[in-house]
């Protein structure tokens, strides 16, 4: 057992000045593995942090190791737009998406790290009649799901966000907006590395750089796995590795509902505050929001095809812009910084899959899409207990695999706010 | 984004196609006879390679018919097209290296096309 961390505090920053910030201790351990451990957990993204970070706090299951392959958060955790809502049209997914936003409102403080998150609000604009009625049709099930949410009609929604073009002489003219006044955004990487001291206060192992060759299975049981760092036995395996579920699914010879896809999004150069929201809209498929520092975060569409490369089609963020600039006008002439790729799994539901498989001690969490970063807290906590009770969470009982051989699937692509 | 070799149009940009998806999926020969479960394996289960995948593309945007395509999946390199009806071809010493399929250089931003020319 290493030193317990010390607490972050306006305290330890000023001690810490004065010796120049050279004398922090690290955020979490860098351990060999072990050879036996009670759980492990494949993936060290957010969902896979949580998961441990879960597993260890509520089910008291401390001697667990994250093997990440790359470094942690360096997947779709860093890649993603950063948006946090749970305005889902389903009664399966809201209560999935609501559960996750209460564990984000009092995350920081929980985890004594600073994930700024911040409830700007996210507004879905509707640019056609169906998108009104489709809009005011999610508005209504969110309220009943007791989701906060609220119907702005064209004024309010100039009022809202001044700098959209509300003009009606656009292709697609905004005709109104649903608006959830709890949703936001959050600082990914701050989650991650959060999550991670976290877990690794509590004693997980966080094993960074090393690789899973091979899932070990003995009549129908998991018994552990080979790794670039040598073989390590378990019976408990989560795995949690987003694009890459097929590939982990195929070392245990199964076959998942997924296809991976490129999703790609962009930054611009950092400008003065300009807009205090987020801003969606399924229709024109544009979606943007401001950071801290000051960039515009634009996401794009998913590529039509397989891919593994972390690059997707510049007809994507074409299209992208060419919505983005004709409801904001004014960003017509601003340059954009840097622009990425990552691997999304995506379901054929649109919904995530939180699931017991058929072989004992091997669960997946995946399918998350192109929309698990909201779900970060609650996709870890509802996995942790399905992995440690061997029974999903009421939570999660909706979404396992199980639901495609009995139909009842839960179909969110058009409650995912935008289409991809 | 790359470009794909029509068999009817020649080489074009991969905006002007669709993608089918897997290709040689075998459509149940008794439906009423199969399980949930076959009929979940069926619809829903793909095998979603990282690495040498065989596909069906249609290209939507041109002469709208159907091929085949045999593509790396982790480099977006396309190996082979051809023909739909015919059997996949044998595609030998292309499988990637590492058990996640990684190429040798990053994380499949230079394909062996581009290292050739």
């Amino acid at each position: 057992m290493h030193k317990k961390p010390k607490k972050y505090s306006v305290f330890s920053l000023i001690k810490n000045s004065l010796t120049y910030h050279e004398n922090w201790q690290p955020a979490w351990r860098s351990p060999e593995p072990k050879k036996e451990y009670d759980a492990i957990i494949v993936g060290g993204g957010g969902h896979g942090l949580t998961t441990a970070y879960y597993l260890a706090k509520n089910h008291g299951i401390t001697n667990i190791a994250i093997i990440e392959k790359g470094w942690i958060g360096g997947g779709n955790t860093g890649r993603n737009t950063t948006i946090i809502r749970s305005n889902y049209l389903w009664d399966q997914s809201a209560a999935l998406y609501d559960h996750a936003l209460k564990l984000w409102e009092g995350m920081s403080q929980e985890l004594n790290y600073n994930v700024m998150f911040s409830q700007r609000g996210v507004m879905n604009v509707a640019h056609t009649l169906h998108d009104v009625r489709e809009l005011k049709r999610r508005w209504h099930a969110n309220r009943l799901n007791n989701i906060d949410c609220e119907w702005l009609n064209t004024h309010q929604v100039k009022k809202f966000c001044p700098i959209i073009n509300t003009s009606p002489n656009i292709r697609y003219p905004v005709l109104g907006a649903t608006l959830q006044r709890r949703a936001g955004t959050a600082r990914h990487d701050a989650v991650a590395w959060g999550y991670a001291r976290g877990a690794d206060a509590m004693g997980v192992d966080i094993i960074q750089n090393c690789e899973v060759t091979d899932i070990k299975i003995s009549n129908g049981n998991v018994t552990g796995i080979e790794t670039t760092k040598g073989s390590i036995n378990t019976k408990k395996l989560g795995i949690v590795t987003a694009g890459h579920s097929s590939v982990m699914a195929k070392m245990a010879g199964m076959r998942l509902p997924l296809e991976s896809r490129p999703l790609q999004a962009l930054v611009s150069e950092p400008v003065k505050p300009i807009i205090d929201t987020v801003v969606m809209s399924n229709t024109i498929h544009a979606y943007v929001s401001q950071s801290d520092k000051g960039e515009l975060v634009i996401g794009a569409g998913t590529d039509g095809y397989t891919s593994y490369t972390q690059r997707g089609g510049f007809n994507i963020v074409e299209d992208t812009i060419a919505a983005v600039v004709e409801l904001f006008p004014l960003f017509s002439r601003m340059k954009m910084l840097r622009h990425w790729g990552g691997i999304v799994d995506i379901c054929p539901d649109a919904s995530p899959i939180v699931s017991k498989t058929h072989i004992n001690g091997l669960y997946f969490n995946c399918g998350w899409g192109t929309g698990g970063f909201k779900a970060t807290p609650g996709s870890g906590w509802v996995f942790a207990h399905t992995i440690a009770n061997d029974e999903p969470h009421i939570i999660n009982a909706p979404f396992t695999i199980n639901r495609f051989s009995s139909g009842e699937l839960v179909d969110e692509h058009g409650a995912a706010a935008v289409a991809h | 984004m790359f470009l794909i070799n029509c068999p009817y149009c020649g080489e074009r940009d991969q905006a002007e196609f669709s993608c089918g998806g897997e290709a040689h999926i075998t459509r149940p020969k008794n439906p009423p006879e199969l399980t949930d479960d076959q009929w979940a394996d069926y619809l829903f289960m793909r095998k979603n390679i990282k690495g040498i995948q065989f596909e069906r593309w249609n290209h939507s945007n041109g002469c709208r018919r159907w091929f085949n395509v045999v593509r790396n999946t982790s480099t977006d390199e396309i190996i082979k097209v051809y023909n739909i009806g015919e059997s996949p071809p044998n595609i030998n010493g292309n499988n990637p290296s590492t058990p996640s399929g990684e190429p040798i250089i990053g994380s499949g931003n230079i394909s062996t096309t581009f290292e050739k020319k």
